[in-house]
């Protein structure tokens, strides 16, 4: 829990691409938090002002070794920046932050990505066994354990 | 100028073939593509790899239109600068994704009525010829609904999520 009159730490992850506009369109969200972010492309950096900036390299389920490095990089930003909340629209990068960031005790939430629209990602079921709140961002999607909370348009 | 874009991740020939041909077929020389990781040899548009998300900024800014496969960072972006957008869905079938997301992406945005969508390379070609038509979008905001927005920021904060009613916008978005 977020102790009184403290900023939480918030890291925010998203791989490049679709993940990446729809974890920004969430900015609003941020304000007030002392918040770093972690993605997969070093280009955005011209996009998030002060917050501090991570990125590791892109990879997915079909790639172990290079899935493993980055969940090793993924590990050590974590540990770096001891976050109080992690937010993530997915895909592999945000499923790992969440799980090495449960390990610390930070509560986690998954954000499904917008452009699934019949049925949650891979990634997005995975994850939705460990976080604290799974949202889709499509009402007929919703469930018991995964919650509609409108959308990032 | 029209600014073509496959995606961070794959190649997606089956797109780019069809709008090479199209602009040599109609003499269209303001053709820029970005087209991933592909071995095939574009004749009649300029056409790069990658680029960085900066210079992908200043070409959907200077773009007249924007045609894109069916993935959210070409839509988005496309929405928040009011330029028009012509999409088309990758198919895992032929190797192009993982899964079919994006003909469920693509079916869903068509129905909302702000994105052109040309279901496969045929329909790219035809829709290419009434570009005009596509008309210009309004902008839309940059931020996520306020909803959203909402229950994210209570969650960050270790509040309860706030109820709240689905606003108009995001109830057309959802539709």
């Amino acid at each position: 829990m977020v102790s009184k009159g403290k900023r939480p730490r918030v890291l925010a992850v998203a791989s490049s691409g679709g993940h990446w506009v729809q974890l920004r369109r969430l900015r609003q969200a941020f304000e007030d938090c002392d918040l770093a972010y972690l993605t997969t492309d070093p280009g955005y950096r011209h996009d998030v002002g002060a917050a501090r900036f991570y990125t590791t390299k892109d990879a997915n389920r079909w790639n172990k070794v290079a899935l493993a490095m980055s969940a090793l990089k993924i590990a050590w930003v974590v540990l770096k920046e001891r976050p109080d909340v992690v937010v993530t629209t997915g895909a592999a990068p945000g499923y790992f932050a969440l799980r090495f960031a449960k390990l610390i005790g930070a509560r986690t939430m998954w954000v499904d990505s917008i452009a699934n629209v019949e049925e949650l990602s891979m990634s997005g079921r995975m994850a939705s066994k460990h976080v604290d709140a799974c949202l889709t961002q499509w009402p007929h999607l919703a469930n018991a354990n995964i919650q509609h909370e409108g959308a990032v348009l | 100028m029209i600014f073509v874009s496959v995606g961070t991740q794959l190649a997606f020939d089956r797109m780019i073939k069809a709008v090479d041909q199209w602009a040599g077929k109609r003499g269209r020389k303001d053709v820029f593509a970005q087209v991933g990781p592909t071995e095939y040899s574009a004749r009649h548009i300029e056409a790069v790899p990658f680029i960085s998300p900066k210079d992908c900024m200043t070409k959907m800014r200077a773009a007249d239109v924007i045609v894109a496969h069916a993935g959210m960072g070409s839509i988005i972006g496309a929405l928040e600068l009011g330029k028009p957008i012509l999409i088309m869905p990758r198919r895992a079938d032929l190797g192009e994704h993982r899964n079919d997301h994006q003909l469920a992406t693509a079916r869903r945005f068509a129905e909302l009525g702000k994105v052109a969508v040309a279901m496969d390379e045929h329909e790219l070609m035809q829709r290419l010829d009434s570009l005009g038509d596509l008309g210009i979008g309004d902008r839309i905001s940059p931020f996520a609904s306020p909803r959203l927005t909402a229950a994210v920021r209570a969650f960050i904060h270790g509040q309860p999520i706030p109820a709240q009613r689905e606003s108009v916008r995001v109830e057309s978005v959802n539709a």
